[in-house]
């Protein structure tokens, strides 16, 4: 098995995988921020519970580092060594003719999504653990006994820049959804009388998530009114 | 027609090479793109310079012996065919036309637009095959009756001619589609099942050590193969090395 | 030197059986002590060097181009022959036996053919057992098809590539060797030279066409399985770098050539389009399953479509002349390849073509495509009198059928298929002739052997369509690993064979100043220039139609040009690198020499059979006039110049069928 991921076949696997896990992730993430659209109350209890409950916080959120942080490395170190596989470059490539623009260019807009989470987890995540950890409070709360979630979620939105950042962070996400999800599918092998389907449902994953993560943030730039 | 030639010159995989540029003249659009090189290189020879050299043979699309990178596409920008079946009526008098060889690092050029795709037979030599020897007393024909659907999936993925337009075309210079076709073939017939998890592992491992990309599924093999191999034969491969690597 | 065909006593079906039963066998631990050279890697070729490698030998295999895989073979399109009788009509080993001897027009070996239907059931199950994806019908069963000459369906194929897959599956067989190691392969090397060390051969001289090296390799026995030489007529169907030159040395070095005036044409190619053509391509016979073909019967009607002011579809059907079912009802478009070709030459030499160059037939799928259309109606219970469903579904029929071959058509012609007729013309397709072989298959240097095409087989004058195949995979996988044991083990104490001889010094000596000879020589004209004209020589007087005087020119002239060659060609670049020109320029002088030979062959050839037909010999209705004294094969020992050739003849008897007259009517 190990040798299964030394190999090339085994090593686009893993990306596959970890591909899968995160688009996963993204799906919930987007699940619970739309909640905040229709619903902050209920957005403030699942916020809270994701923030403080053990099994998310020192299971899953490892294991979500991991997967972010090996799809990268893994997305890196395979363009390097796809790269050295060709020394010299033709003159002249007519990539566009048997090829979509995403799917050459997946380390482009992969590269755009890491800097937009490092922007984000500076952002979001930093400020959270500081709250949780360093300073120990874990109560969720603001001074007024309001839970702090939708709060400051809404208060974030207000300046014009950081929504122009998050709606550019997810065009990119989208130029990478297009081509990695259904790619995803033919990597571990899944090339069939579904495929058509899959197909389908990979765009619409690709347009629609980003697409609804856009407006939560449009949402709230718009709606904030203290 | 009247074109310019911008041909990638190299006088042997030592040396560095070039693009030259060749003007040509009075070019019949019924004539294959080989027979077009053909007139350039008579006239090369009569001019007393050396002539291009590009690996031809059946020119009648099947040896996969031809390659050649034409204006950024392998074989050209025909659909379905080879160099030696793209004919000149699919460009326009006044073109320019770039050609270059195969690239690939384990596709190293021998001499001009003439590359080693040597690592190819290297590759079906790690698992290429059937283990069955010439006796005569093999079973029947017709002993293990096969459905039809899968001997002719196993013929698509077998019509692959080895041309390597898959490796010159990826992005990464992979040989998947190569060798999933193969992978494939055997793995879709009874007779292929018994070695399909030292195949498939063995010929993975001889890929990967020939210096081949990594597929990154941007489809441009299947768009770009003069047969047409599906993609669904990269999946196979994955498939069976999945499986081999459970077993 | 009398010739010895060395066929084995007893009754016909069991000469094969009992010559195995006695043949002397090497034993395993001796054979590991034996180098064998195989020379061409085709299915002949290729499927001899693995099974010689599979049996303990260690092999050395040479091909010219870059990998086994790339060897001419792949280019076969139709199907193979076997006498296995699936479809129950009939067949059988002597009714192949039977049809390949009459196909051959009464020129080839009863014995050699028997044998070779004998095993053709086995390459099947072979094939099969290799993983060769043939095609099968909905049963899971191996599916065939007919072919021209025959009256049951015994050819098995895989869509329109029988001929790659089957390669592939030598080649597959080839790939397990050389990963163990028992296959050493040779690629991008050329044969130069045989060396015969004390009458026996003992090695071969090649070029390393990548950095022009000339190598010696030594083995106790060599084998040549090098295919045929069609490309002495420069337009053939044959792969650019098909050439004789293996063959030609093996001849020089003593090797008799068996009847080289034999050479098919095949009926159905795709016709000439300018003067810068490089090459002919062939459209499958199988097309000729369902394609009727014909031509205008009013000359005028032919005039206007040669001007193209009429179509070809506009012609009614009483104003067509389907002249193969005209003339042969019996067997109609599928009469044997030669009749057909010479069939359209009378058509288009009269004046009724049908393309600019009046060289063309055409061969037309209307009638198969509403025969279809008609069947699938019916059986989906559509209206079978709608004539746009019956179109549509009669279309799909012929795509799946033939579909590759249609699409290779309208590429290389820019015409639909479907909606206007194909036209063919007749090519040079395959050489029946070749290295003459006893029934061993080894020539006349002991420890030299020919297998495939390139030796003088078994087909007599013509080769039925599916037979190539068959006897390439035969030779390779069945006849010569038992019969080359008979010779070998007198080998097993000789030990490794030496390179530093004389002998091999001379032979290399000869092969590099032939080399310096082109590298230095001052001429003007490339090496394409003299094989151009030598086609036009060979296909003008040596073609589908031959006459004395023709051929006398054809001596004279192939003569002058040779001497022509000789001085004025022109080969640019360096001996030690990647040159093809100095390639083609070796290959060419043996053509130029072949061609000779050849025109001489058919000059003696008083009569007409099969592949060649002589306008002297025919009868009142235009047929080949066969005739019983010249019931023999040439064999041509080599004497320096080739029109000093000297004639051995060995005789043919048939015992087990009868010398008809050849009716396909």
């Amino acid at each position: 098995m190990s040798g299964f991921f030394k190999s090339s076949v085994g090593r686009k696997v893993a990306m596959a995988l970890s591909a899968f896990f995160l688009m996963f992730f993204i799906l919930q993430h987007f699940a619970i921020n739309i909640l905040s659209v229709f619903n902050p109350d209920l957005f403030n209890e699942v916020s809270h519970f994701m923030g403080t409950n053990p099994l998310v916080q020192f299971v899953l959120q490892p294991i979500l580092i991991f997967g972010v942080v090996f799809h990268f490395t893994m997305g890196f170190i395979l363009e390097l060594k796809n790269r050295s596989a060709r020394s010299i470059s033709y003159a002249v490539n007519n990539g566009n003719a048997n090829s979509s623009w995403m799917s050459r260019n997946m380390i482009y807009s992969g590269g755009f999504i890491l800097i937009f989470l490092v922007i984000h987890f500076i952002d979001f995540w930093i400020p959270e653990l500081n709250i949780k950890y360093v300073i120990g409070d874990t109560s969720g709360l603001l001074a007024d006994g309001n839970y702090r979630y939708f709060e400051e979620l809404q208060h974030k939105f207000v300046p014009i820049w950081r929504v122009i950042l998050y709606c550019i962070g997810f065009v990119f996400l989208a130029l990478h959804l297009l081509h990695g999800f259904n790619s995803a599918f033919q990597s571990i092998g899944a090339n069939n009388k579904y495929t058509k389907s899959i197909k389908g449902i990979g765009k619409a994953y690709a347009v629609l998530i980003p697409l609804g993560f856009i407006i939560i943030a449009c949402f709230h730039h718009l709606t904030y009114t203290h | 027609m009247n074109l310019t030639l911008q041909i990638w010159r190299q006088k042997n995989a030592k040396t560095k090479g070039k693009i030259v540029e060749y003007p040509i003249k009075d070019i019949s659009p019924d004539m294959s793109f080989l027979e077009m090189l053909d007139v350039l290189n008579s006239q090369l020879i009569t001019l007393g310079e050396e002539p291009v050299a590009f690996d031809h043979d059946c020119r009648e699309g099947i040896c996969g012996s031809c390659s050649l990178y034409i204006n950024g596409e392998a074989h050209g920008p025909d659909r379905r065919v080879t160099t030696c079946q793209l004919h000149m009526r699919k460009f326009k008098d006044g073109d320019t036309i770039f050609i270059e060889p195969f690239r690939a690092k384990a596709f190293p050029v021998i001499k001009d637009l003439i590359v080693d795709r040597s690592a190819f037979d290297r590759i079906q030599h790690a698992g290429g095959f059937i283990s069955v020897n010439t006796s005569g007393n093999t079973q029947d024909g017709n002993a293990i009756p096969i459905s039809k659907h899968d001997a002719d999936t196993a013929m698509d993925a077998a019509t692959c001619i080895g041309c390597g337009a898959c490796v010159a075309t990826c992005k990464n210079s992979s040989a998947m589609l190569f060798v999933g076709a193969k992978v494939s073939q055997y793995a879709l017939l009874p007779q292929g099942q018994v070695e399909a998890t030292n195949r498939v592992e063995n010929m993975v491992a001889q890929m990967d050590l020939e210096g081949f990309g990594n597929c990154t599924n941007t489809g441009a093999c299947e768009i770009e193969c003069p047969k047409g191999i599906s993609l669904e034969n990269i999946a196979r491969m994955n498939r069976e090395l999945m499986k081999a690597s459970l077993k | 030197m009398a010739l010895d065909s060395k066929i084995p006593e007893g009754p016909l079906a069991d000469k094969w059986t009992t010559h195995k039963n006695n043949i002397d066998l090497v034993n395993p631990a001796n054979k590991r002590l034996i180098d064998v050279i195989v020379v061409g890697t085709g299915l002949a070729g290729g499927s001899a060097a693995a099974t010689l490698a599979e049996l303990g030998y260690n092999v050395k295999a040479f091909c010219f181009q870059d990998s086994p895989r790339r060897a001419h073979s792949i280019a076969a399109q139709g199907g193979i022959n076997a006498a296995k009788n699936y479809q129950g009509d009939g067949d059988s080993t002597y009714r192949l036996f039977y049809d390949t001897v009459k196909g051959g027009d009464y020129r080839s070996r009863e014995a050699n053919v028997h044998r070779l239907a004998e095993v053709s059931t086995n390459i099947i199950d072979q094939c099969v057992a290799q993983g060769v994806p043939f095609a099968r019908d909905y049963g899971g069963l191996l599916d065939n098809r007919s072919f021209g000459g025959v009256l049951v369906s015994r050819t098995f194929y895989a869509k329109g590539q029988t001929g790659q897959q089957l390669l592939l599956g030598a080649y597959s067989a080839m790939n397990r060797q050389i990963g163990r190691g028992k296959i050493k392969m040779y690629n991008r090397h050329e044969m130069l030279d045989v060396v015969i060390v004390d009458g026996k051969a003992r090695g071969i001289i090649t070029r390393n066409l990548v950095t022009g090296e000339i190598e010696r390799h030594s083995a106790h026995a060599v084998v040549l399985g090098s295919g045929g030489y069609g490309n002495v007529f420069y337009l053939s169907t044959n792969a650019m770098g098909s050439n004789v030159t293996a063959a030609w040395k093996a001849h020089k070095r003593g090797a008799y050539f068996a009847n080289p005036c034999y050479t098919q044409i095949h009926p159905t190619c795709i016709p000439v389009s300018g003067d810068h053509q490089s090459k002919l391509t062939l459209m499958s016979e199988s097309l000729r399953n369902d394609g009727r073909i014909w031509v205008p019967k009013k000359l005028e009607d032919a005039k206007a479509i040669q001007n193209k002011t009429l179509k070809p579809t506009e012609i009614t059907e009483e104003n067509r002349d389907y002249f193969l079912e005209r003339r042969y009802p019996a067997f109609g478009n599928l009469v044997p390849r030669d009749v057909a070709s010479r069939a359209a030459k009378e058509r288009c030499d009269a004046g009724f073509g049908v393309n600019a160059t009046g060289e063309a037939v055409f061969l037309d799928f209307a009638a198969a495509i509403i025969r279809y259309g008609k069947e699938q109606a019916h059986i989906k219970g559509l209206d079978e009198n709608d004539t746009e469903i019956i179109d549509k579904l009669g279309k799909d029929i012929v795509k799946s059928k033939y579909g590759n071959l249609f699409q290779m058509y309208e590429k290389i012609v820019d015409e639909n298929p479907y909606e206007t007729p194909m036209m063919i013309y007749p090519a040079v397709h395959y050489t029946m002739g070749g290295i003459w072989v006893d029934y061993n298959l080894q020539t006349t240097v002991p420890g030299l052997f020919a297998i495939g095409e390139a030796n003088f087989s078994d087909h007599g004058a013509n080769r039925l369509g599916a037979s190539a195949l068959m006897q390439g995979l035969a030779d390779g996988y069945f006849v010569l690993p038992y019969t080359i044991g008979n010779y070998l083990s007198d080998d097993i104490r000789t030990g490794p064979i030496s390179t530093d001889s004389k002998e091999f010094e001379e032979a290399e000596a000869n092969v590099k100043k032939q080399v310096n000879h082109f590298i230095q020589n001052n001429g003007s004209k490339s090496v394409d220039y003299f094989h151009k004209k030598l086609g036009k020589i060979m296909w003008n007087k040596c073609g589908m139609a031959r006459n004395e005087k023709d051929l006398k020119d054809a001596i004279r002239e192939i003569s002058e040009l040779r001497n022509e060659f000789w001085k004025e060609v022109k080969v640019p670049g360096e001996s030690n690198e990647f040159n093809e020109e100095l390639a083609k320029a070796g290959r060419v002088a043996d053509f130029l020499e072949l061609g000779e030979l050849f025109a001489k062959d058919a000059l003696v050839r008083e009569e007409s059979a099969g592949g060649h037909f002589r306008e002297e010999y025919q009868t009142k209705e235009g047929e080949a006039q066969r005739r019983k004294e010249f019931q023999f094969v040439s064999a041509w020992e080599y004497n320096g110049e080739p029109k000093d050739a000297k004639l051995h003849k060995e005789n043919l008897t048939y015992k087990n069928i009868e010398v008809k007259e050849r009716s396909y009517k």
